[in-house]
């Protein structure tokens, strides 16, 4: 099983919880399994099949954007991390 | 009176043209060079002299910006101190909207540079601070905000200032990493070297927000900022506050740089990338010094302690 991170705006859906236990090879099947779980979190976080650029989508600490999108590999220790776009600091 | 050759005709004029200095005791391996660009030797401290200067004089030029009118910007504090010099030297009032938990040094420095400041709730992030900019912009038609998360001025100056200068440094550049905030530097740096050096990688290196200042009602209260073009990034790596505080005390134990916070986030990436490569010469720019961090004591406390306290606080 893997882990995803819920944050705190999407966690109303999840009931509360901060991590959910997943299955799955791919972050897209990994995903599958939440919304399995958890059926109000799919619109929240994805637009017509595709993530919700609202969204970012890490597997560990990198960006699935940069790597395979949705069909990037997981294994048992990792960890997704679901954050909502924001401004960033630094500014 | 003309100009003296080898002085600057004002402070303003100094900005840009940073200092490049190679890390060799950091490099993990001969195989590979470890840059770092200095944006801390601008004159308030800051990449954020760039873009200030750039915005404003974009905007007198273009006359969106009158003589003696006020500016109004969000910002965590960089922007807000740079534009607050800058304001000052061209007789502009400045007022910033900045989160109310980020550093003592911050608002002390504002305040010196004549700046005034409302501050919004430090909970709701850099989201609350552009919003509640927004309102005021809205309610008073006198004001002129710059709006760095979207003015192309900000990318403009990295294209046309920080890029070329990168280059003419390092000219074998393998790979470019700054830290994501507007995401001005990498997109104007990004697509200078997408043109120039397009084999070359651009990575972000991003903070991982701590919960209590994610500041979201709803996700699409959530915020892209129209300046950041993410198709010229190679790579995005989420740094936590932990990783960010021991990169940073490796800048100063290592090599003698005090830096900020973004900037430790910045050589984490940095470094793990160089780990990765055979050979090859990485680029970090270092976004500021440490001064601006002092009272927060990154450097000699506890970690897990630090770690605890940053949760709550925007220092990047």
């Amino acid at each position: 099983m893997s882990t995803v991170r819920i944050p705190p705006v999407l966690r109303e859906e999840t009931g509360g919880s901060r991590s959910v236990e997943v299955a799955g090879s791919t972050v897209a099947a990994a995903l599958d399994d939440l919304f399995g779980q958890h059926p109000a979190l799919r619109d929240r976080v994805t637009e017509d099949g595709e993530l919700s650029r609202f969204i970012n989508v890490y597997v560990n600490d990198r960006d699935v954007r940069y790597r395979d999108g949705l069909d990037t590999e997981i294994g048992t220790d990792d960890t997704i991390i679901l954050l909502p776009a924001m401004a960033g600091g630094g500014g | 009176m003309p100009a003296r050759a080898g002085a600057a005709s004002d402070l303003v004029a100094t900005i840009g043209n940073t200092p490049m200095v190679e890390l060799r005791r950091l490099a993990p391996h001969g195989g590979v060079r470890l840059f770092a660009k200095l944006e801390g030797a601008n004159p308030t401290g800051s990449v954020k002299d760039r873009v200030a200067r750039a915005m404003i004089e974009a905007a007198r030029a273009d006359g969106s910006l009158r003589a003696g009118q006020t500016i109004l910007e969000p910002s965590s504090g960089n922007t807000g101190i740079s534009l607050a010099m800058i304001g000052s030297r061209l007789g502009h009032p400045v007022r910033i909207v900045m989160p109310d938990n980020t550093t003592a040094e911050r608002e002390q420095l504002l305040r010196l540079y004549g700046a005034e400041i409302v501050f919004s709730p430090g909970a709701e992030g850099s989201n609350g601070a552009v919003r509640m900019a927004e309102r005021i912009a809205a309610e008073d038609a006198d004001l002129f905000m710059p709006f760095q998360y979207g003015n192309a001025a900000n990318p403009g100056v990295h294209e046309s200032t920080t890029g070329p200068e990168i280059l003419e440094q390092v000219p074998e550049l393998s790979a470019f990493v700054a830290g994501l905030g507007t995401g001005g530097t990498l997109t104007g740096v990004g697509r200078y070297l997408r043109r120039v050096r397009p084999a070359a990688k651009i990575i972000a290196a991003e903070p991982l927000p701590g919960e209590q200042v994610q500041g979201l009602r709803s996700l699409e209260e959530g915020f892209v900022p129209p300046v950041l073009d993410e198709s010229v990034l190679d790579d995005r790596y989420l740094v936590n506050n932990r990783d960010a505080v021991i990169g940073l005390r490796r800048l100063l134990r290592e090599e003698g740089l005090f830096a900020g916070l973004s900037s430790g986030a910045a050589i984490a990436v940095g470094l793990r990338v160089a780990r990765e490569l055979d050979s090859g010469s990485v680029v970090v720019l270092l976004a500021d010094g440490g001064w601006k961090y002092l009272s927060t004591d990154l450097w000699t406390r506890d970690l897990d302690e630090l770690e605890d306290e940053l949760e709550g606080s925007l220092l990047w």
